[in-house]
């Protein structure tokens, strides 16, 4: 532990270190650091990610084979539910910006911490709360929940399951997700360096930005409408009950006006850290800045519109259902511009495979199907087929995890350097990054084909024409998870031993390269100015960071 | 998998032209990627040109995919219009799903348990729930509604050839959802017209007990399933729990028809209070018969 001189305190050496009270546990447990907090919610949503993927290995298996094979219906119900709890709303949703957006953001930016560190603190305590009481409908009631991520009404109504502590879960990590993105509004809106004007932020804030104005907008809706299903549960109010009067519909239209616009929240941020990693690896600026940029508020935007796509098949008006088709097919342009533009950035550029840049183009393919699966969900017809089929389950695994959860690999392989000062070893992380596409290819694909069979999801058992996809899925499952614990243990062990790392590793143009690597506690020896675009690599060669290109 | 409706032409239309279009712009950005990465790589590429934007080129890719998106609206739109529009010459069949189980009822007040039609008749379906929502699906008619509490929803189909065809319910309604199948039977008329009347005059209990779905919970060989065996029940004290409160009762005849009308009165203990009142779904008639079956079940 080294202590610095005073005057310069925060200003030199690392965020990690600091005098004995900065680097016990309490000091970590009350720190105000962005980057602290970052590092604190990715230890939490690492344990969520790995005991949701647990369970998700554990649905795998039990689907290999028609009939009963290791456990019953009731279990395999809770299991369902459990993975999707915990995927959505403990790991996905808080993802990126609650990680990343924590610990990049400010440094993008060239400021000190985030507009309101206390605040900032608090969400993370408010995460934790969240999921300790998502977490104790395990053990509290007779049976833990069994109603699937969306609490459908009437049966999360009626059911025996715990369902008002998973409930009530979900309603408390809501409040972490609306103060997170006033937090981030607000730090993007007031404390940008001197000459970054909006047009010059880097496009991982631009997502950023984008997915804040979605978590204070619609994260309320869903926050009232768990309350209500509480409230039903316990005081039999009758709002989504048709035995005491309700409509179960309403609940729907309820839930997916938030958890539609909520998968952009999941997607957005990670299509900015795409839009950064392109860069520095083709040595070149990203194509079409503004149109990236303007694209993700056009999502934001329109994203509001499409919720409806869910509920093609509840009864809804046939004027309705055709509305929401035509918007839902609207949303799905500027997700194109976007794929269009990175695929563009490549055109002509110098291009340095390495580990960063091989996760940001698996995400473009993975993503690319995801989001072409969707035409299939848009367009009535054969959504009318599809609906509640594996093929949505597969539909959604290449957007969410496809796509926010590979872009959260890429982002951590890509920033690793900042955050912990050390390489890790690239070798290894190829060989992770092989078999995550080999494994979810493998897993997901057979999906889409059951699906289009006609295999429902949410079935415990199935018929004897749905076996041989699904016994592939599951060897990809376990493909899947080899690789994703490999990367793993290459993170946590290059973070403790890898060798250090240079300031700017990649080359990169944006602030947070500027400063070392790791980054004191005030962020910069001297608060940067900014005087060009964030992409700009005029007098540098590829590959080349600040401090060589200015000698 | 082939269709076996009037329209499921039409909807494998959209799937083709969608599937179709969306695969020829993965392949092709698959392999412009892979183009450029070794096109461009550093070590052949060193110097790369800074091109900041194109206009022309924004305008190309948004413009082209919104009208190829449009294209595939009014096909998926096409395809659902036809399938939203019930014909006039249809007969009608009420599909009742419950927990965890399907029964439908022909126009002359009949019911079965499996959906028999005649082939190239159109058949309007009025779906309804006694509990909480299902969902009527059938893959190979490209066809899916859901079965709403509360209220009823309509589809249609038209069959385009004889066969068998699987039924699922494709909205997760708890422990059994996926064994609530069933299959669409569909006969030629005149065959169809025999069934019927047989189906009609079929009051057996064994009959009862599927169409009214009692056998996909309870039993007649003392197996334990979701809801207790009918076997050795007639007679016997059960402990059950009423209003919150634990009590003997003996099992007669006025417990069993109390039990089938209002199932949540009484839960036997050890069971989950899963089963819908039968209320409006089942005649006195037809409970007499269950009665009298359930007493002969030693």
């Amino acid at each position: 532990m080294t202590e610095s001189p005073a005057g310069s305190w925060g200003r030199t050496g690392s965020y990690l270190d600091g005098p004995s009270s900065r680097t016990g546990l309490m000091g970590w447990l009350t720190t105000t650091d962005h980057k602290r907090i970052a590092l604190m919610y990715l230890a939490a949503m690492g344990v969520f990610f790995l005991v949701g993927m647990t369970i998700g290995l554990l649905i795998r298996l039990e689907l290999m084979q028609p009939g009963e094979q290791f456990y019953g219906a009731k279990t395999y119900n809770t299991f369902f539910t459990l993975h999707g709890v915990i995927m959505i709303f403990l790991f996905i949703v808080p993802g990126i910006p609650a990680v990343f957006g924590n610990f990049i953001l400010p440094l993008q930016l060239g400021a000190e911490d985030v507009a309101f560190p206390k605040l900032n603190l608090l969400s993370w305590y408010v995460y934790m709360a969240g999921a300790a009481i998502a977490l104790t409908s395990l053990y509290a009631g007779d049976s833990p929940p069994d109603t699937g991520w969306t609490f459908y009404a009437p049966y999360s109504i009626n059911s025996g399951g715990s369902v008002s502590w998973a409930v009530l879960g979900a309603f408390v990590l809501g409040f972490s997700s609306i103060l997170t993105g006033m937090n981030f509004i607000v730090t993007i809106h007031r404390l940008r360096a001197k000459g970054m004007g909006f047009f010059r932020m880097p496009l991982f804030c631009w997502g950023l930005y984008a997915t804040s104005w979605i978590q204070v907008i619609a994260t309320p809706v869903v926050g009232i409408t768990l309350v209500l299903v509480v409230m039903e549960r316990l005081l039999g109010i009758g709002l989504f009950d048709p035995s005491l009067g309700g409509d179960p519909i309403l609940y729907q239209h309820l839930f997916w006006i938030y958890s539609h616009p909520v998968v952009y929240v999941m997607i957005l941020p990670a299509m900015g850290v795409i839009s950064d990693i392109l860069p520095p690896f083709c040595g070149r600026t990203i194509f079409g800045y503004r149109a990236i940029a303007i694209s993700s508020m056009a999502i934001a935007v329109v994203g509001y519109g499409v919720w409806g796509h869910h509920m093609f098949t509840v009864g809804m008006s046939d004027t309705a259902r055709w509305v929401f088709s035509l918007l839902t097919f609207l949303v799905a342009i500027p997700t194109g511009v976007k794929i269009f533009n990175w695929t563009a950035t490549l055109y002509r550029a110098s291009i340095e495979l390495r580990v960063p840049l091989l996760y940001a183009l698996g995400f473009i393919f993975l993503f690319s199907i995801g989001g072409l699966t969707g035409l299939v969900n848009g367009a009535l017809s054969t959504d009318i087929h599809v609906h509640d089929t594996a093929f949505i389950v597969g539909h959604f695994h290449y957007t969410m995890f496809g796509g926010a959860g590979i872009g959260l690999f890429a982002a951590l392989h890509f920033w690793f350097p900042k955050m912990f000062g050390r390489m890790y070893n690239e070798k290894i992380a190829t060989w992770a990054w092989g078999l995550i596409m080999v494994g979810f290819n493998t897993l997901y694909f057979p999906m889409l084909v059951l699906g289009i069979m006609g295999m429902p999801r949410r079935y415990h058992d199935y018929l004897p024409q749905f076996q041989v996809p699904h016994f592939i899925s599951t060897v990809g499952s376990w493909i899947l998870a080899t690789g994703i614990i490999l990367m793993i243990v290459n993170l946590i062990r290059s973070a403790r031993k890898g060798r250090k790392a240079p300031n700017n590793p990649w080359g990169a143009t944006t602030l947070e390269w500027t400063t070392t690597s790791p980054p004191p506690l005030l962020n910069f020896a001297t608060l940067p100015e900014v005087k060009t675009g964030p992409y700009d690599f005029s007098g540098r060669k590829p590959g080349q960071s600040h401090e060589e290109g200015a000698s | 998998m082939n269709g076996a409706s009037t329209y499921s032409g039409l909807v494998d239309n959209a799937f083709w032209f969608i599937l179709g279009s969306s695969l020829i712009m993965l392949v092709g950005i698959t392999l412009t990627l892979i183009y450029f990465l070794v096109k461009y790589r550093r070590s052949k590429n060193p110097n790369p040109a800074q091109i900041e934007d194109n206009r022309k080129l924004e305008l190309l890719w948004t413009v082209l995919p919104t009208i190829l998106v449009m294209v595939m609206f009014y096909y998926g739109w096409a395809g659902f219009k036809v399938m939203r529009d019930t014909p006039d010459d249809a007969m009608e069949i009420i599909v009742n799903a419950r927990m965890w189980s399907w029964s439908f009822q022909y126009p002359d007040g009949s019911q079965s348990a499996e959906l028999y039609v005649p082939t190239g008749q159109p058949i309007s379906l009025k779906l309804r729930s006694a509990d909480v929502i299902h969902s009527f699906f059938v893959p190979e008619f490209r066809l899916k509604e859901d079965c709403m509490p509360g209220r009823e929803n309509h589809a249609w189909f038209e069959t385009t050839r004889d066969g068998t065809f699987d039924i699922f319910c494709a909205e997760y309604c708890g422990d059994l959802h996926s064994q609530m199948l069933s299959k669409v039977v569909s006969l030629p008329p005149a065959e169809f017209d025999r069934w019927l009347v047989d189906n009609a005059s079929n009051i057996s209990p064994e009959f009862l007990l599927q169409v009214k779905g009692c056998n996909a919970c309870h039993s007649v060989d003392g197996r334990k399933g979701i809801g207790p065996t009918y076997k050795g029940l007639f007679g016997k004290t059960e402990t059950v729990v009423t209003d919150g409160e634990v009590r003997q009762v003996v099992v007669d005849e006025a417990y069993i028809r109390h039990s089938i009308l209002e199932p949540q009165a009484d839960i036997v203990q050890g069971f989950d209070p899963v089963m819908p009142p039968m209320k409006d779904q089942i005649s006195p008639e037809e409970i007499d018969i269950l009665i009298e079956y359930i007493k002969l079940l030693k």
